[in-house]
């Protein structure tokens, strides 16, 4: 089970650019591509406001990455853990192994990537005078809650997949959705101003509204804020994110875990 | 001998989608998932293979073999009834499954082998052998997308097999690769057999089900017709399935290639049994009359019938004519027929054709040839021997000094 676990992973990481020029770089140039044109755009153009970190590093396009890698992990997990089984329906049809690994697989596949992608900010980051070799371990920590979380989501929608070919695409737009409805490219506090502006309105008509506390809601917007803290600002994440981040973990992970279990058995038919 | 699977009472259900759209729209507009009609693959089978044995599952096409393999596999699971396996299981459902295309050969040998639940050092230990077995020695390096369909098949074959397991479910696969790979594979079955393993093969070729089965289990429509020794239902099967062939008119669809110039022509041709009844199945061993019909538009002097036998494959079995078997006719005119005693059908289960002729005397002139006009069916009789094309009636000796 273990030993297959890890083939499978090597099997994607070495599958996904092989016939590729660039091969391997290309999992820097994709971040590094996003990276620049979030800066441009949310950083240059529209001038979104940050406050300068605790250690005095004031630079949009490291403050963005350091929310932006944990989330493209989150995204691609979803995306691809979520087509694992179909995308393998073959090997699910005519051989018998636990089918959670083909999940599991595609998102520890990503993993691999998103360390290399966490160690070259830790580098960007040092040469901007951060001090982050202390922190790292609590970086790991974070990223294995994370993909917990992936995972659990993954397992959830890879059945639903097999159900229903849509939820592929419906997902895809819930993303989209879900990476502007989390501070990972503006800051929590402009929401906060909008929250105000938003209740100076409805105050006329008596009403208010919790924006903050609704954002407050989505775990994301916790897992941006821990790695935001520990990477940008070097210090503990606050103890309402880490609650959120491993309750958040362990509760979708269960919840995957079991919705996966119950559909298994019928699933090399249903495909 | 002790049962190492016992299948009890195993039902298996499947849904057939009317309108199989998977779209989560459709459903939501009907409030439920598509409609489906309920089809049981499996009815109600039960039975056990002992320990050591080779155990095939016989019956038509959509009889429920393959899915009851895959029961057995465990990549389905019935809906009804229970399956016991005491021990590891290995299918070879479909060979070289789960390989990718971009890895090399190397690389898919450890993938596959752990997909098959092998750890990483019973894989090294096995390697060689594996490679070995495949013969792609040096290739092994290059990504499987370069492999021919044959080297895909075999390094499959070879990774599913090096797993040894308790038991081997096998789906028609043997027809993997060339001669020399085959007689590999039946060495390796036959080794895995010698090891006390067991082997549940699915094939419709009844002749190696006979001979490598030492039980059998007969499905029909999803239900166990029976179960059994391999030889008597593996016989009663094929004569239970025979499509008995319209005893033919004057056209058989089949005829090719008629010539002659007509003077006298082959009507028909009729093959008798021992009763005097017209059929077009016989069993190895059963006395045979070919009755060969003519219509002599006008008087011909010194006809000459012959008659022939090829297989399907057009392998040209036998041939004799009235002249060579001293049956002078003098002349004929109107209608009339001629016979060919068989006393005992000499040839082995298979179908034949039979061409027919009418020649002059010299044989060089050629007034009617029919290729084809009858096609006759063979079934196990006695004697009954292992293989080929005739039967020869052999015994076997043994003379110790």
């Amino acid at each position: 089970m273990r030993e297959l676990l890890i083939n499978l992973t090597m099997r994607e990481v070495k599958g996904r650019y092989k016939r590729t020029a660039l091969g391997n770089l290309w999992s820097l140039i994709n971040p590094i591509a996003t990276m620049v044109v979030y800066t441009v755009v949310f950083g240059v153009f529209m001038r979104v406001e940050i406050e300068p970190s605790r250690t005095g590093l004031h630079v949009f396009a490291l403050w963005l990455m350091c929310a932006l890698i944990p989330w493209t992990f989150f995204s691609a997990a979803l995306m691809t853990g979520l087509n694992s089984i179909v995308a393998n329906a073959n090997l699910v049809k005519k051989v018998f192994f636990p089918r959670e690994v083909l999940v599991a697989s595609s998102v520890f596949a990503l993993d691999v990537t998103t360390a290399i992608e966490l160690g070259v900010l830790v580098v960007a980051l040092t040469l901007f005078g951060q001090m982050l070799l202390p922190w790292l371990p609590m970086v790991v920590v974070l990223l294995i809650l994370l993909t917990a979380m992936a995972l659990g989501f993954a397992l959830m929608l890879s059945v639903a997949n097999v159900y229903f070919r849509d939820t592929e695409h419906f997902v895809a737009i819930l993303l989209q959705i879900w990476l502007y409805a989390t501070p990972i490219i503006y800051p929590l506090s402009l929401v906060r101003r909008a929250e105000g502006d938003l209740n100076g309105w409805l105050a006329q008509h008596g009403l208010s509204f919790p924006l903050v506390a609704f954002w407050e809601l989505n775990p994301m917007l916790h897992f941006t804020q821990a790695f935001r803290a520990v990477l940008y600002e070097e210090t503990w994440p606050s103890q309402t994110d880490m609650i959120w981040c491993v309750s958040s973990a362990a509760i979708v992970l269960f919840i995957g875990w079991r919705v996966f279990r119950r559909f298994e058995p019928r699933m090399a038919e249903e495909l | 001998m002790s049962e190492i699977i016992e299948v009890d009472g195993v039902s298996k259900r499947f849904r057939m989608y009317r309108e199989r759209n998977q779209s989560l729209k459709a459903s939501l507009m009907r409030g439920r998932r598509a409609k489906y009609d309920e089809f049981w693959a499996l009815r109600d089978v039960g039975f056990s293979i002992p320990q050591g044995s080779t155990f095939g599952l016989i019956g038509e096409n959509g009889s429920g073999k393959s899915t009851l393999l895959k029961c057995l596999a465990r990549i389905l699971v019935p809906d009804e009834g229970s399956i016991t396996v005491g021990g590891s299981v290995a299918a070879l459902l479909e060979l070289g499954s789960g390989f990718h295309p971009e890895l090399t050969g190397r690389e898919n040998v450890y993938l596959n082998g752990s997909i098959l639940g092998l750890g990483k050092r019973e894989i090294d230990r096995k390697f060689d052998e594996i490679v070995d077995f495949a013969g792609i020695e040096t290739f092994i390096d290059q990504p499987v997308k370069n492999y021919s369909s044959g080297m895909y098949v075999r390094l499959g074959f070879s990774v599913a097999i090096n797993v040894d397991p308790d038991i081997l479910l096998v789906d028609e696969v043997l027809a993997v690769g060339d001669a020399a790979f085959q007689a590999k594979c039946m060495e390796k079955f036959a080794e895995f057999r010698a090891a006390g393993k067991t082997v549940v093969i699915v094939s419709h070729a009844m002749g190696s089900m006979r001979t490598m089965c030492d039980h059998v289990a007969w499905l029909d429509h999803g239900r166990l017709v029976q179960s059994g020794p391999a030889t008597s239902l593996v016989d009663e099967y094929v004569d239970a399935t025979h499509v008995e062939r319209a005893v033919q008119g004057d056209q058989p669809e089949h005829e090719t290639g008629r010539h002659g110039s007509g003077e006298v022509t082959v009507e028909r041709v009729e093959l008798i049994d021992g009763d005097g009844q017209p059929v077009t199945t016989l069993r190895t061993g059963d006395p045979m009359r070919i009755r060969v019909h003519y219509d002599a538009h006008e008087r011909v002097d010194k006809p000459v019938f012959g008659l022939a036998v090829e297989t399907l494959e057009g392998v040209y079995v036998w041939a004799y004519h009235t002249r060579d078997g001293g049956l002078e006719i003098d002349a004929v005119s109107g209608k009339g027929s001629v016979d060919c005693v068989v006393p005992a059908v000499p040839l082995q289960p298979g179908t034949f054709d039979v061409i027919a002729s009418v020649v002059d005397w010299t044989t060089q002139h050629t007034y009617d040839l029919r290729r084809k006009v009858v096609r006759f069916d063979v079934e196990a009789g006695s004697p009954r021997e292992s293989g080929g094309i005739v039967a020869m009636g052999a015994t076997w000796t043994r003379e110790s000094t």
